[in-house]
């Protein structure tokens, strides 16, 4: 079923992708480009508002792009969008399951819209209910499921139809950490079939953990692109020292910090505001800081203190780590994702 | 960059999805028969039994009121059955439960899915219609028919349920989930009272500003070509003028409703 087009192609081709609402005076999507090989896991990885769900909706038929071209398994998804939704299948970030019916005969009534063959259907929704840890539930109505458990059946449904290219949508949002779990343990078995997986996530772990590529987005655009091991090799240095003092300080408190032997840079810290308002000014709040270590983060804790305390701020809190993608993004951004 | 399939193989995928979907739409109203039963008859039902029969008995209504009514309540049923199969899931299934979303993504042009809601719509009409045919004979012991009235009772069935279907698509696609409530007061109760089910047309004469009130409720044809087919002793509107106004609201409604469709299903 999959078979029908060729397969040498890259799984989905975006190139300077633009999408325009008539009443915003941002564009949603500001020309983003990119290619994803067949049989990889793509992350899309940006705070709300990034553009990530209208990057997804123009891939999936669903937003007309205003601008440049995406094709998903070889296929125009503006010139033939029949043929791209046979390509491709979604997994939306709210249960959109058909609630008069059964979760079995959600399976199997979305695989005969796709054209699946009757026996083939029933055989493929039970394979695919049991996977997903459901066979005894597959009778029950979708009203009586949590969120974890609809979304599991969402993705079964979504492979119900053998698609070349899944979309995830913030797969694991909303979800307890055991159903997370799941979910995650079912998304890395699914990187052993040649399904192609982009899913969009404001969750670092989650892109680090699942994909192969990462893309980061913020207001529109795609800001870097690569492996999570490069993007955070990219990052000066070797390990961060997040300091917290309890009031705010002037750029001499940074120039001195930035001053100290094993410091590569100093990056002040902003709060993300969830509605995509400016964050007010640094200077206003207490301080927070990010270093970027070159050598053992330990060692540094005392010295960054007695900087603080030569400019009359008082340590509040120290977090050592290595850096993650949420670095990167702050690296690139200077807030942080949530 | 890619080998085109056939575009009579594509044609063929298309329409399976559409039949799929229909058959998705068939097989939840088979398995909830007694609540759609319970949703398009009992309106007319009682419509019929308190005019037709209560007030017959009683005295208040002349006889032979009964036999222009039913006429009047199976336009009512047709038109209504096909808006509310369609208003109120597509208010949902946009606006909140996005069942819709899943059909959309199917391997269809969207009008596709359109069109499928329609059709369904339809059907939906046809069979509440006919139910009440035997209920009519339950209640009101005969009811008036004309098997040389059936050409003309059939095209006013069918022109019905898709003026009703078109209301459905434009209601279920404008309407914001948060006015629901108000789909009921400002649309269904006028559209109930102006649609000339329970009273002929021409009779209006005497209340002028009411006679060019019901002139503009495509329902007015609806009942008033039904009762060209059952009773045309009873004054009423030429036939061929309620088949040429049905065709003519059909495509504004069809025409608006499928564009607000698109605006829905296509950001």
């Amino acid at each position: 079923m999959s078979g029908e087009l060729p397969t040498d192609g890259p799984a989905v081709e975006v190139v300077d992708l633009v999408k325009r609402y008539p009443k915003s005076p941002v564009n949603a999507v500001d020309g983003v480009s990119f290619s994803v090989p067949a049989g990889e896991v793509f992350g899309l990885l940006g705070p709300n508002g990034a553009g990530k769900t209208t990057t997804v909706g123009m891939l999936t038929t669903r937003v007309r792009p205003s601008d440049g071209h995406a094709l998903v398994g070889g296929v125009d998804v503006v010139g033939d969008p029949v043929g791209a939704r046979k390509q491709v299948a979604v997994v939306p970030q709210r249960s959109n399951l058909d609630r008069s019916i059964s979760i079995r005969d959600n399976l199997v009534f979305h695989a005969a819209y796709h054209g699946v063959p009757a026996r083939e259907r029933l055989e493929r929704a039970d394979e695919l209910l049991d996977q997903f840890g459901l066979l005894d539930r597959s009778g029950d109505k979708p009203d009586f499921f949590s969120g974890g458990q609809s979304q599991r059946v969402m993705i079964a449904r979504a492979l119900m139809h053998a698609p070349r290219v899944l979309f995830l949508d913030e797969p694991t949002t909303g979800l307890d950490p055991a159903a997370r779990l799941f979910v995650w343990d079912r998304l890395r078995e699914l990187r052993e079939s040649d399904v192609t997986l982009i899913l969009t996530t404001h969750d670092m772990d989650e892109a680090a953990l699942l994909a192969d590529r990462v893309a980061i987005m913020d207001h529109g655009r795609l800001l870097a692109l690569d492996t999570p091991e490069a993007l955070i090799d990219s990052l000066e240095g070797e390990g961060t020292l997040e300091l917290a003092a309890d009031l705010p300080a002037d750029g001499a408190v940074l120039e001195a910090l930035a001053g100290l032997s094993g410091v590569a840079h100093v990056e002040p810290v902003q709060m993300h505001t969830e509605n995509g308002e400016a964050p007010p000014p640094a200077d206003s709040q207490p301080l927070r800081v990010r270093l970027y270590l070159t050598g053992d983060a330990a060692l540094l804790v005392a010295p960054a203190a007695a900087v603080l305390s030569e400019h009359g701020l008082a340590l509040q809190d120290v977090k050592l780590g290595t850096p993650t993608l949420e670095d990167v993004f702050i690296d690139l951004t200077g807030r942080t994702l949530r | 960059m890619s080998a085109v399939a056939a575009p009579w193989v594509d044609r063929a995928t298309e329409w399976r999805a559409f039949r799929a979907v229909l058959h998705r739409d068939l097989y939840v109203t088979w398995r909830e028969l007694p609540a759609f039963l319970a949703q398009v008859i009992l309106q007319p039902l009682f419509l019929l039994f308190v005019f037709g029969k209560v007030l017959g008995s009683l005295d208040l209504t002349r006889p032979g009121y009964a036999d222009l009514l039913f006429p009047g309540l199976l336009a009512l049923t047709s038109v209504l059955t096909a808006m509310q199969t369609l208003a109120f899931p597509l208010v949902a299934e946009f606006g909140w439960t996005k069942e819709i979303e899943d059909r959309l993504m199917a391997p269809m042009p969207t009008a596709f899915v359109a069109a499928e809601k329609v059709l369904f719509a339809i059907v939906r009409s046809f069979v509440a219609t006919l139910i009440m045919l035997p209920v009519g004979v339950l209640i009101l012991g005969s009811i008036p028919w004309r098997w040389s009235g059936l050409p003309l009772f059939v095209a006013g069935l069918f022109l019905g349920a898709l003026v009703g279907a078109g209301f459905g698509l434009l209601m279920g696609t404008l309407v914001q989930p948060q006015r629901i409530n108000l789909l009921f007061s400002l649309v269904f109760t006028p559209l109930l009272f102006t649609g000339c089910s329970q009273y002929p047309w021409p009779s209006l004469a005497r209340l002028r500003w009411f006679q060019v009130v019901t002139a503009a409720n495509p329902m007015t044809y609806v009942s008033e070509s039904l009762r060209g087919a059952l009773v045309p002793s009873v004054p009423h509107i030429p036939p061929w003028i309620c088949l040429l106004v049905l065709v003519f609201a059909i495509c504004v409604l069809m025409t608006v409703g499928v564009k607000g469709f698109y605006r829905r299903a296509i950001d």
